[in-house]
């Protein structure tokens, strides 16, 4: 290594091929989004999201097991799907889960910041939706926990856990069984307001009780 | 693929180039077809931006390559770029310098003297009966008027990118002395409104390509230790769930679908085993299951959040988050179970752990004064490197030389890439036109079969 030693030299900076690469990315992006993608609405999405898989390399091989849609990625992407607008959901549900009028139309806990403990305001709603799973032992619900965007998503992904599993106790200690809840969390990547205001920050800190057959829960304080 | 390949006689068979020695080629024989199938990408590319560069920088010129020109994608360009962009180099204009040398004896050293270049690649380009492209590329030391090391490829016009990396590596290798990085890949997720899409990209941004579009989110993707499968999470599933999925097939399968939430993958060093994060038993906890789903064990009981468990190169230890004292602190335990020991003592947050592939270093975030920044803490010293200026930094990941940590940030409420020399000084930025990136891993060296 005793020719590198010619190389210690210190200089000033010079940005021209930089320049020049951005300026050819640029017009690279410009060109590409000019290509654009053509776009169908799809609907009859049962359940889950749309996903596309693809594969890197040459055309693979689809997997039997998730039988999603595939494509090689060295394809053009034309083929890409839009984004269903999401199906209304609960057609199959009491009508008094989404009565304005019902308790059982609120659907969120909300948290205070770094807290995961059910505040008493919100008792009542947690308990209409005990007592209501008690009387209707085929209703199943997802309680899905959030957080504001702060942090890191693995972590904040563990304190909406802990936010679920806090109501998930409450309805445990009225009579509800596990088999009829499941706590998960979405942590800080399904915020309902997307802003960063300490309001929004609020709204997101928030647990949702969200019946099998619904995609959404209504939203009502 | 034979990349590089030597020709003895003209150029010096004496130094065997670093890729060789470590039995390192571009890419396995399993995913060449991702070059050869590699069309222009449609979607918004990742474009660098350089704010910050090292204070030692060798100045180099790269000439243009004889016969470049008249090929789909000139070399040098690119060459020039990711020197530049490592922040070691000052780039040295040679444009003026016509025509081009091709060869040493068509140098006219002088003329790089005066320009105050120490270093200069020459090459060309020329094509070959089968319709492949022959790629010679020499690098020049200009005081010695001798060659330092030099190369020829056989490639077909779809690798010329990639050839152009590989050439930057060889430079890099031999004027910094570390591994180059230029010829790796990096993945990251891309948000546009309510799609999320996870891709993979070359380290320059370059060739984006999805490997998973969906309408829910997708985080946390993570390398396997070959280099051709992705650990996930995606929330398709109204849940966040794991997946493994192939690069080179595109087929996945489900790790981790239990009770509760599945997140927060991590590669053994071996690929064989996955640490993750269930909420199976209730708290948020780390198990060890195998790459196919199969044998789940339980590694963390502690009741507190346990989560982003990241191993050590040797396989033998995890670091990880937990909030078991009280605050998000970071601790290290053993990988066949016991206590944890916790690293982290500055501040009341300090998350998301990735060892060095040295293993003597991490790099987390740690929270201060209302900001997230990118920090290294040394294992032996236990000091502490608060690394950028930003203010939302999250996911650090280290390039697999370790001089870069590649992370995500926020600029004017939409998430870029950045990625930050382990020392502070090298600085950039990649963002993708007017889409929201975020949760970005930097791939392995990929290692020949």
């Amino acid at each position: 290594m005793s020719d590198s030693r010619s190389f210690a030299a210190v200089s000033n900076p010079d940005d021209t091929s930089a320049r020049a690469w951005r300026a050819l990315a640029t017009a690279c992006v410009a060109a590409l989004l000019a290509a654009g993608c053509a776009s169908t609405p799809d609907t009859a999405e049962q359940s889950g999201a749309q996903v596309e898989e693809r594969s890197v390399g040459a055309a693979g091989k689809p997997s039997a097991k998730d039988a999603l849609p595939q494509k090689p990625v060295g394809q053009p992407d034309i083929g890409s799907k839009p984004i269903a607008a999401e199906p209304a959901g609960g057609g199959n549900l009491p009508a008094v889960l989404r009565d304005p009028k019902s308790l059982l139309s609120k659907r969120s806990i909300y948290f205070d910041y770094d807290s995961n403990s059910v505040r008493d305001e919100y008792r009542p709603i947690v308990q209409a939706h005990a007592r209501f799973l008690l009387d209707n032992p085929r209703l199943r619900v997802t309680i899905q926990g959030n957080t504001d965007e702060r942090g890191s998503r693995e972590y904040n992904l563990a304190l909406g856990q802990r936010r679920a599993d806090s109501v998930r106790q409450a309805m445990s200690v009225l009579g509800v069984t596990d088999k009829q809840m499941e706590p998960v969390s979405f942590g800080e990547e399904r915020p309902r307001r997307p802003g960063n205001t300490e309001a929004d920050y609020a709204e997101n800190r928030r647990a949702d009780i969200v019946y099998d057959g619904e995609d959404k829960p209504p939203v009502g304080k | 693929m034979q990349i590089p390949q030597h020709t003895s006689g003209e150029f010096d068979p004496r130094r065997a180039p670093p890729h060789d020695r470590q039995r390192r080629v571009l890419l396995g024989a399993g995913a060449t077809g991702l070059l050869a199938a590699a069309t222009p990408a449609v979607r918004a590319q990742l474009t660098i931006e350089i704010t910050g560069a090292g204070a030692n920088q060798t100045p180099i010129a790269v000439a243009a390559f004889r016969g470049e020109d008249r090929t789909a994608q000139a070399l040098t360009p690119i060459i020039a770029a990711d020197l530049q962009r490592s922040g070691l180099f000052r780039m040295i204009d040679a444009r003026e310098v016509s025509p081009a040398p091709a060869q040493p004896s068509d140098v006219r050293w002088p003329e790089f003297v005066r320009r105050g270049a120490d270093a200069l690649a020459i090459g060309s380009v020329d094509p070959l009966p089968d319709g492949r492209l022959e790629v010679r590329f020499r690098l020049m030391d200009v005081a010695r008027q001798a060659q330092l090391t030099g190369f020829s490829y056989t490639v077909s016009a779809s690798q010329l990118r990639l050839t152009a990396h590989r050439i930057a590596d060889v430079i890099y290798e031999r004027l910094t002395g570390d591994v180059g990085v230029f010829s790796t890949k990096i993945t990251y997720v891309e948000r546009q409104a309510n799609r999320f899409e996870l891709k993979i990209a070359d380290a320059d941004g370059a060739n984006p390509q999805t490997v998973l579009a969906s309408t829910e989110p997708i985080i946390s993707p993570k390398w396997s230790p070959e280099g051709t499968r992705l650990a996930y999470v995606s929330f398709e599933r109204r849940k966040p769930i794991i997946y493994v999925q192939s690069l080179t097939s595109g087929s996945r399968s489900v790790v981790a679908n239990f009770r509760g939430s599945n997140s927060a993958p991590a590669w053994s060093p071996d690929g064989s085993r996955l640490a993750v994060v269930l909420t199976r038993d209730g708290p948020s906890q780390i198990y060890l299951i195998d790459a196919d789903g199969s044998n789940s064990q339980r590694l963390t009981r502690s009741g507190a959040i346990d989560t982003e468990p990241a191993f050590t190169p040797d396989g033998r230890s995890l670091l990880f988050t937990s909030d078991r004292g009280g605050s998000p602190q970071i601790y290290r335990m053993p990988v066949s179970g016991g206590e944890g020991e916790r690293l982290t003592f500055e501040g009341g947050y300090n998350v998301s752990p990735r060892v060095s592939p040295d293993g003597r270093s991490f790099t987390f975030i740690q929270r201060s004064s209302g900001r997230f920044n990118v920090a290294i803490q040394d294992f032996s010293s236990r000091q502490v490197q608060v690394l950028t200026d930003t203010a939302l930094d999250e996911s650090p990941s280290f390039a697999p030389n370790g001089r870069m940590i590649l992370h995500a940030t926020e600029i004017k409420g939409r998430g870029v890439l950045a990625a930050v020399s382990t020392d502070g000084r090298v600085r950039q930025r990649l963002s993708a036109g007017s889409s929201d990136v975020r949760e970005p891993a930097w791939g392995p060296l990929l290692k020949a079969q």
